[in-house]
C-alpha cells in the first residue's frame, strides 16, 4: 500500500490504534517489561487520557508510537501501531518519517530542554515548514509568526527572534504547542504538557490545547499522572499500572464509579479542595519493579480485595456491565472482581 | 489562638538579593525583592501552610526560617528571641529545634552514605542528643517511627523508592527531637498513591511529638488537607492569611480566588458547574515588581488606587464585624467574598 492512501479517511477504521503492544528494556537485572500488551484507539476530535504513575509504561507507549524509543536498550517485542489502519512498525524508516511530525506530533513536558537553546524560537518553528514543506526562509518566518499568534503569544512579530530562555515557562509551553501544530497533524500526543507549570498558567495552557484540538478536530492523547487535569479535558480514560491497561472508561463514568481497585484507591487518596476531610486513604506499598512484576494481577500485593486467584491468574481486560447485565459502553476492567468493585 | 504565645513569630521579614553589574568594580543596579515585608506567627502543634506559584518567595521564606539566608531586615523570633542574627554556639543551639524536610528525596540524600549514617549525622553535630554508643539504636528507632524496616540501616539511598527516601528525609529531620519542622514541597516529587502515605505519616508524627509544621507547597488540595492555617503568597508578599476554612471557603483576595478556581478538579461534575477565573499573563519579575498592589497587572478589579497605594495585610474594615469566615486578613483594596471552590 502506498503512503498516499493513508491520507484519506477510512470509514470504520480508527485514526490511531495501538494493538497489543509489548516493549522491553534490557537492564543488568534482566528484561524490564515496560509495556505488556497495551491496546487503545483514538479518533479524530477525541481526547484519550492515559493515566498512570511513574513506571506504568504510559510514556514508553507514546515514545514507541512516535518512534523515538531508544533502541537499544528498548525493544519492541510484539504488537502493532496502526495509523489509519496501516501498521507503522512494518513501514520503512522513510515512510514512518513522513507520518511522524506531519501526521502525528508530540508535545513534551519540559519545554526548556525540548527546545534548542542556541536557536531562536522563530527559526525552530520555521524549521518545520522548511524541512517538511520546502518553504523558503522568509516564508518559514512568516508562518512562524502566524503560529505564535495562534497560540496567543503577545507581540509575536517582535518576539520571533528571541531565544527560548527569554520566554516564561507558560510561553515556552505555548511554543511547544505551536511547533506540534505547525503541520496540522491528525494526532497530537501530549506527555505531561502542564506538569512543569504553575496552577494559573496550567489552566491557560490546558484551555488553549483543548480549544485548538476542537478547532482542528485532532485526536489528542494526553499522558498524565494528574487526575485533576484528566477530568478537565478528557473524553475517555485508560488507566495504566505496571505496563498494562487496568481500566478503560468514559471520563464521567470513571470518577463516579471506578471498576478497578487501583483506580478506586487513587481517587480516594487525593485530598479535596472543598472540604478538609479526615485521614487520607493510602494505597499500601509501592509500584512494583518492572524486572519483577508480581505473578497474577500486578496490583495484588497492594490490593485490599486480593484473593488467591489474583495471585495466580492474570485478569483479562473484561467488559464492564450494569448490575442487571446491561451494557454501559466503552468500559472495561482488568480485575477478577470488577463486579464487586463497581457495584459494591 | 491569640491567648497562646507563638513558638515562631515572623515580623516584617524582607530579603532582597542584589543585582550587580561589572566584573572588577561591582555596583548594585537593583535587587530581586524575593520576600518583601512578610509577617506571620506559628503556634505549637499547628501546621501553617504557605502556598504560591514559583517565584513568589515561599522557598526563600523557608531558607530564612532555617537561617540559611540572612534577612535584609525584619525579625524571626523563636520563643521571643530573635534568631535571624545569631551565630556560633547560640545559632547551633536554636537550629536543633528547627529542622527541615526537603522537596527532592533524590538529591537531598548523599548517595555514598548509608541510611544509618544519613539519619545519624545530626548526632555528630549535636552529640548531647544521643551518646555515641546509643546512636545506632536511636537510628533504628527513628526508622521504625517513620515506617521503615530497622534492618535497612546499612542500605544506600538508591535501594529505596521515592516514598521511602522521603521517609528517610523525615527521619533525619526528626533525629534531634525538634519542635518545628519546615517542609518545603515534601510530597510534590512523589507519585499520587505514595503522597497520601507520606502525608498521613507526617500528620501522625505531628500528633505523636507535638510538632509545629511550616508546610510550603504549591498543591492547594494537599495544603488544605494538612494545614490549620494557610498563607497565600504572591511576588514576595502575603496576599491573604487565615484558617483553612477562611481561605478556601471564604476567600476575599482576587489572587486567592483565581488560584483556587484554577486547580484542576478530579471530579467532572464539579468541573462542569463551577466557575473558573483564568488569569492573563505571567507573574511579573520580582526584580521590577508593579507599583502599589503587586497583583494589579493581572487583576480584573484593578483601579487607579491599586497602582498608587500598597494594600496592607489586615482584616478589611467592612468585614471586621462579620461573624463568618470573611473576617480574616486580606491585602486588597477591594476585598470581596467569592466562593470558587464549592458548587
Amino acid at each position: 500500500m502506498s503512503i498516499e492512501m493513508t491520507k484519506a479517511e477510512v470509514p470504520g477504521v480508527p485514526l490511531l490504534e495501538v494493538r497489543d503492544l509489548h516493549v522491553e528494556f534490557h537492564t543488568r537485572d534482566g528484561a524490564a517489561k515496560a509495556v505488556n500488551g497495551v491496546s487503545y484507539t483514538v479518533d479524530a476530535g477525541e481526547t484519550l487520557a492515559v493515566l498512570g504513575e511513574s513506571g506504568s509504561g504510559k510514556s514508553v507507549t507514546a515514545q514507541t508510537i512516535m518512534g523515538i524509543l531508544d533502541m537499544p536498550p528498548g525493544r519492541i517485542t510484539g504488537g502493532e501501531i496502526l495509523f489509519r489502519g496501516e501498521d507503522m512498525l512494518k513501514m520503512s524508516e522513510e515512510q514512518r518519517q513522513r507520518i511522524r511530525g506531519d501526521k502525528i506530533a508530540m508535545i513534551f513536558q519540559d519545554a526548556l530542554s525540548a527546545l534548542n537553546p542556541v536557536l531562536s524560537v522563530g527559526f525552530q518553528l520555521g524549521e518545520m515548514f522548511r524541512v517538511h514543506r520546502g518553504a523558503s526562509r522568509r516564508e518559514a518566518k512568516a508562518r512562524a509568526i502566524e503560529l505564535m499568534d495562534r497560540v496567543r503569544i503577545p507581540a509575536a512579530k517582535e518576539r520571533v527572534n528571541d531565544y527560548p530562555h527569554q520566554f516564561s515557562g507558560g510561553m515556552r509551553q505555548r511554543i511547544m504547542i505551536a511547533m506540534a501544530l505547525a503541520l496540522e497533524p491528525d494526532v497530537i500526543i501530549a506527555d505531561e504538557p502542564t506538569t512543569a507549570l504553575d496552577v494559573t498558567v496550567q489552566a491557560q495552557v490546558m484551555d488553549l490545547l483543548a480549544e485548538l484540538q476542537r478547532d482542528f478536530q485532532m485526536g489528542l492523547i494526553l499522558i498524565t499522572h494528574d487526575l485533576g487535569v484528566v477530568a478537565d479535558v478528557a473524553d475517555k480514560i485508560a488507566v495504566m499500572y505496571a505496563g498494562r491497561i487496568v481500566e478503560n472508561a468514559p471520563v464521567h463514568e470513571l470518577y463516579k464509579r471506578p471498576a478497578h481497585p487501583y483506580t478506586k484507591g487513587l481517587l480516594e487518596s487525593i485530598p479535596r479542595l472543598d472540604h478538609k476531610g479526615k485521614d487520607l486513604y493510602a494505597i499500601q506499598g509501592m509500584p512494583p519493579s518492572l524486572t519483577a512484576i508480581p505473578k497474577g494481577c500486578a496490583f495484588n500485593p497492594r490490593c485490599p480485595m486480593a484473593q488467591d486467584v489474583c495471585r495466580t491468574d492474570i485478569p483479562p481486560l473484561a467488559e464492564v456491565l450494569e448490575n442487571d447485565g446491561g451494557p454501559i459502553g466503552g468500559r472495561s476492567s482488568a480485575c477478577h472482581f470488577w463486579k464487586e468493585t463497581i457495584h459494591g | 489562638m491569640a491567648d497562646r504565645e507563638p513558638i515562631l513569630e515572623v515580623s516584617h521579614l524582607v530579603k532582597h538579593f542584589p543585582l550587580t553589574q561589572g566584573i572588577l568594580f561591582k555596583r548594585q543596579i537593583g535587587a530581586v525583592k524575593a520576600v518583601d515585608d512578610v509577617s506571620f506567627e506559628l503556634y505549637q502543634g499547628e501546621t501553617l501552610g504557605i502556598v504560591g506559584e514559583s517565584g513568589c518567595g515561599k522557598s526563600t521564606v523557608a531558607k530564612l526560617l532555617m537561617n540559611l539566608e540572612q534577612p535584609t531586615s525584619g525579625s524571626i523570633r523563636y520563643k521571643g528571641e530573635d534568631i535571624s542574627r545569631l551565630s556560633g554556639r547560640a545559632l547551633k543551639a536554636v537550629r536543633r529545634n528547627i529542622q527541615m524536610v526537603f522537596q527532592d528525596p533524590y538529591t537531598s540524600l548523599n548517595p555514598r552514605m548509608t541510611v544509618g549514617d544519613i539519619i545519624g549525622e545530626p548526632f555528630e553535630i549535636h552529640p548531647e542528643v544521643a551518646p555515641k554508643g546509643d546512636r545506632r539504636k536511636k537510628v533504628r528507632e527513628l526508622l521504625d517511627v517513620v515506617g521503615l524496616n530497622p534492618e535497612y540501616i546499612n542500605r544506600y539511598p538508591h535501594q529505596f523508592s521515592g516514598g521511602q527516601r522521603q521517609r528517610i528525609g523525615i527521619a533525619r529531620g526528626l533525629a534531634l527531637n525538634p519542635e518545628i519542622i519546615i517542609c518545603d514541597e515534601p510530597v510534590s516529587a512523589l507519585d499520587v498513591s505514595v503522597q497520601a502515605q507520606v502525608i498521613n505519616l507526617m500528620e501522625r508524627l505531628q500528633n505523636e511529638f507535638d510538632l509545629s509544621y511550616v508546610f510550603i507547597a504549591h498543591d492547594l488540595s494537599i495544603v488544605r488537607h494538612i494545614s490549620d492555617r494557610v498563607g497565600v503568597m504572591y511576588l514576595g508578599k502575603l496576599a491573604e492569611i487565615g484558617t483553612d476554612s477562611q481561605i478556601y471557603d471564604h476567600p476575599t483576595h482576587p489572587y486567592t480566588q483565581a488560584l483556587l478556581s484554577a486547580v484542576p478538579q478530579p471530579d467532572p461534575e464539579v468541573r462542569d458547574s463551577r466557575e473558573r477565573i483564568i488569569l492573563s499573563g505571567d507573574v511579573p519579575s520580582p526584580a521590577n515588581p508593579p507599583s502599589g498592589c503587586r497583583f494589579r497587572t493581572r487583576c480584573w478589579k484593578a483601579e487607579d488606587r491599586c497602582a498608587e497605594e500598597v494594600p496592607l495585610l489586615a482584616v478589611p474594615e467592612r468585614f471586621a464585624k462579620a461573624d463568618t469566615g470573611v473576617a480574616h486578613p486580606s491585602a486588597c483594596h477591594f476585598a470581596e467574598e467569592r466562593d470558587v471552590v464549592h458548587v
